[in-house]
């Protein structure tokens, strides 16, 4: 679909960007922590089983953690020093996980170590899906799904079409953005990794309007022997969503329930693709991403490129942060989770640490009135859901109602319900709740 | 190193709202209505005055009281009820004796609004409500309209305005029919401009139609409004009655003068677009639009009455929930026959 030139989707919202302060800052890279922490479970799937023991010496690098299977992906050191302890370590979820705790050496000149090569000429789809999941890759944009799994194609589907994610759609996040110009190189290795995995005939990359100077710096120097094009969408919100980006690029819908795959395409975020680009080539494993830390509590806002296990207190510490603070959370505001504690860590998973004063919470804290039927929410939902109806249902339990008449879980939580709602009825919220109790009751 | 000594909260994204609440939405319609009454005022003096004052006590103060009474937090702060007092009252002859605007007034809240369960349930516009109880109950007071711009209406009152309740009110002598009742029953047509501009008879509030429209288009820009609803009435209107006049031009009357005469535009943009009583869905509002449009013609044209605005509203507002779920929008991914419920 096509609006004033540009692509885009129907339906979504326009929450303030607030991107300004800090998408013209490039990436730096951020101090090591004294101790990092890095825990097992960062990605959805099966938890990686720890290769080290307590008291052992690591290199930057090197691989701590294998897979559990194939719902798994391996996990690297994120400096050279001590493992001091494994155990049990606090994660964004609130639930306890398995956790590496390693004290970088402060002397250490951290070399990142090499692996053994992936060849981008030579090796098969199958040598590089299992390289991807080697170097322990999940979706950067911040679901953290392991990406191989994806890449693995049954024998009876194929992908014409692999898209690479650049909208970057949640506001204050930058992170995407300051790849695309600063890690070109690295992106469009990636996407001939990608292209060889899937066998797809062209590649979109999809960016939106807001970052001209990223699509401007891809086209002029689009590979000659690729079919890859930059194609310019609407801003929009939630435009990054995988269904909404395929909606707007190819005007095909995912059926319900159903994958990208069921309509012959495949997406995947430009900073994971810059990754596979990065690491390859190299064998090495992801120990580091690019985060934007920004927010008006923070007063050193910008967009670094932090060791995964960094904890939340060392880095809010390291950037400074205003007394007023009163929340902090982990991607963006549309979708990120508040953090409940400071001592969780930076995972594989976390696109952005935003932090609020008290003035920017204080506009969420309202009151409460009853729904009068509006329809801001109707006209919101990018997948056609009725928020006002399932919001009703939801206040009296209608759980299974919910999910067999209204869609319920189709809702993927974007948030642009809640956003609208003039009522400040918290929807999303209370969908989280009502698909929470339908899959147990499925599980049961 | 400063580390925050307070505790953090923990919320369920997402972390930003829009900013738009339910009481700045009710303060911009007021807002929007202040044109027509001020103009109302001017142009029926102290009588509508009273009226629109007596509208807007009662509705208040009926809120007020039932909201004590049940011990509900009082809503008057988010401006709705201020909405229904006015709307009530820009509805009513300006002549209409103030006792019977204030029984009114007390129904429009009590019956149209707190029966039904308060703020975002009532699904018949309340202020409606109580304008149609009057319309049965005082069929003829309800019917006899003031002269407008007569050079006494800023010191005297019409005689009645002040009747005693449960007694016969007594009328001047000099009363102006309506635009639509001078059609209807005298075959008169009134002049476009003067509709447009509110040089004529009627309610207080539906006279002057630019003052209306205008009030309309601020909402509309600030996405208050859904603006399907006016456009769809109206569009509907104008398209009816532009074919019967074509048909006939002789026994109809034009499109322009239909849609501009009467209440249609107070009501297709101030009533029918009350949120409560409308559908959500786009297609929905078009549907519930055009459906008013057709009533407010067949009313006028083939029904006893001169005007038929507010019973077409009453009823696009019972049905327009039945008429969401019936053009319920396909959910993203799934095939139209799929779908139950």
């Amino acid at each position: 679909m096509r609006l004033l030139g540009l692509k885009t989707f129907r339906h979504g919202v326009h929450p303030p960007e607030s991107k300004d302060e800090t998408s013209g800052l490039a990436i730096r890279q951020f101090p090591f922590a004294p101790v990092l922490i890095v825990p097992l479970v960062q990605h959805m799937g099966k938890p990686s089983i720890s290769d080290v023991r307590e008291g052992q010496e690591v290199v930057r690098g090197q691989r701590i953690a294998r897979p559990d299977g194939f719902m798994s992906v391996s996990m690297h050191s994120p400096a050279s020093g001590v493992v001091r302890r494994i155990t049990l370590v606090p994660s964004i979820s609130g639930r306890m996980v398995p956790g590496v705790f390693i004290e970088p050496h402060p002397g250490s000149t951290q070399e990142i170590a090499e692996g053994s090569p992936c060849p981008l000429e030579s090796a098969t789809p199958d040598e590089i899906i299992a390289a991807i999941q080697d170097a322990g890759v999940v979706g950067l944009g911040g679901a953290a799904f392991p990406t191989h799994v994806k890449l693995k194609i049954p024998a009876d589907k194929y992908v014409d079409t692999l898209i690479i994610n650049g909208a970057e759609c949640e506001p204050y996040l930058t992170t995407d953005h300051r790849v695309m110009l600063e890690q070109r190189e690295d992106l469009f290795t990636g996407i001939r990794y990608l292209r060889k995995v899937t066998g797809a005939e062209r590649v979109i990359v999809g960016v939106e309007a807001n970052k001209p100077d990223a699509a401007e710096h891809l086209r002029q120097r689009l590979p000659d022997d690729l079919m890859v094009s930059v194609e310019v969408l609407r801003v929009k919100y939630p435009q990054g969503a995988e269904k909404m980006l395929i909606t707007a690029l190819l005007g095909r819908e995912v059926p319900s329930g159903g994958l990208p795959l069921d309509v012959h395409a495949l997406c995947v975020n430009v900073a994971t693709t810059a990754e596979i680009g990065r690491l390859l080539p190299h064998g090495r494993g992801i120990q580091e991403r690019v985060i934007t830390i920004t927010g008006p509590a923070v007063k050193h806002k910008g967009n670094y490129r932090i060791p995964i296990g960094t904890p939340l207190r060392f880095l809010l510490e390291s950037v400074g942060i205003d007394e007023n603070v009163s929340r902090v959370f982990l991607g963006g505001p549309m979708m990120g989770a508040a953090a409940s504690s400071l001592d969780i860590s930076i995972t594989k998973g976390t696109s952005g640490v935003v932090a609020f004063t008290e003035t920017e919470s204080e506009r969420t804290y309202r009151k409460i009135y009853p729904c009068i039927r509006c329809g801001y929410c109707v006209d919101a939902c990018p997948i056609f859901l009725d928020p006002s109806q399932l919001g009703l249902l939801a206040d009296n339990a209608e759980y299974q109602r919910m999910a067999e008449e209204q869609n319920l879980m189709d809702c993927f939580e974007c948030g642009s319900c809640s956003f609208v709602c003039p009522s400040h009825i918290p929807l999303v919220h209370r969908f989280r709740v009502a698909k929470t109790a339908v899959r147990k009751a499925g599980a049961a | 190193m400063a580390r925050p000594a307070k505790t953090l909260e923990i919320r369920t994204s997402p972390h930003i709202l829009s900013g738009y609440n339910v009481d700045t939405i009710m303060f911009n319609v007021v807002l929007a209505l202040i044109p027509t009454t001020l103009f109302a005022i001017y142009a029926f003096g102290l009588a509508a005055l009273l009226t629109l004052g007596t509208a807007l006590g009662s509705c208040l103060l009926t809120e007020y009281l039932i909201c004590r009474w049940s011990g509900k937090a009082s809503p008057l702060g988010d401006w709705s009820v201020t909405i229904t007092g006015l709307l009530y009252g820009l509805t009513l002859p300006p002549g209409l004796p103030l006792w019977m605007t204030f029984v009114g007034g007390v129904i429009a809240v009590g019956v149209g609004k707190a029966l039904f369960g308060g703020l975002g349930q009532n699904p018949f516009n309340p202020a409606l409500v109580g304008r149609a109880i009057l319309q049965a109950a005082f069929p003829v007071s309800m019917t006899n309209w003031v002269q407008g711009f007569t050079p006494g209406r800023f010191v005297s009152l019409p005689s009645s305005t002040l009747t005693w309740p449960f007694t016969e009110p007594i009328y001047d002598v000099v009363t102006g029919a309506t635009p639509l009742a001078a059609w209807k029953f005298d075959g008169q047509l009134s002049e476009a401009g003067d509709l447009a501009m509110g040089f004529v008879s009627g309610s207080t509030g539906e006279t002057s139609a630019l003052l209306i429209v205008l009030g309309g288009i601020y909402l509309i820009a600030r996405n208050m409004m859904n603006w399907r609803i006016p456009v769809g009435i109206l569009g509907t209107v104008v398209a009816f009655s532009g074919i019967l006049y074509l048909v006939s031009p002789d026994r109809y009357a034009s499109p322009w003068f239909m849609l501009f005469s009467g209440g249609l535009m107070l009501g297709a943009i101030f009533m029918a677009t009350d949120m409560v009583g409308s559908p959500m869905t786009s297609m929905g509002c078009y549907i519930y639009g055009a459906l008013i449009g057709v009533l407010v013609v067949v009313i006028r044209v083939w029904g006893g009455m001169p005007e038929g605005v507010m019973y077409a509203i009453l009823l696009g507002n019972a049905l327009s929930t039945h008429i969401d779920n019936l053009i319920r929008p396909k959910v993203y991914g799934t095939v139209k026959a799929e779908k139950g419920a």
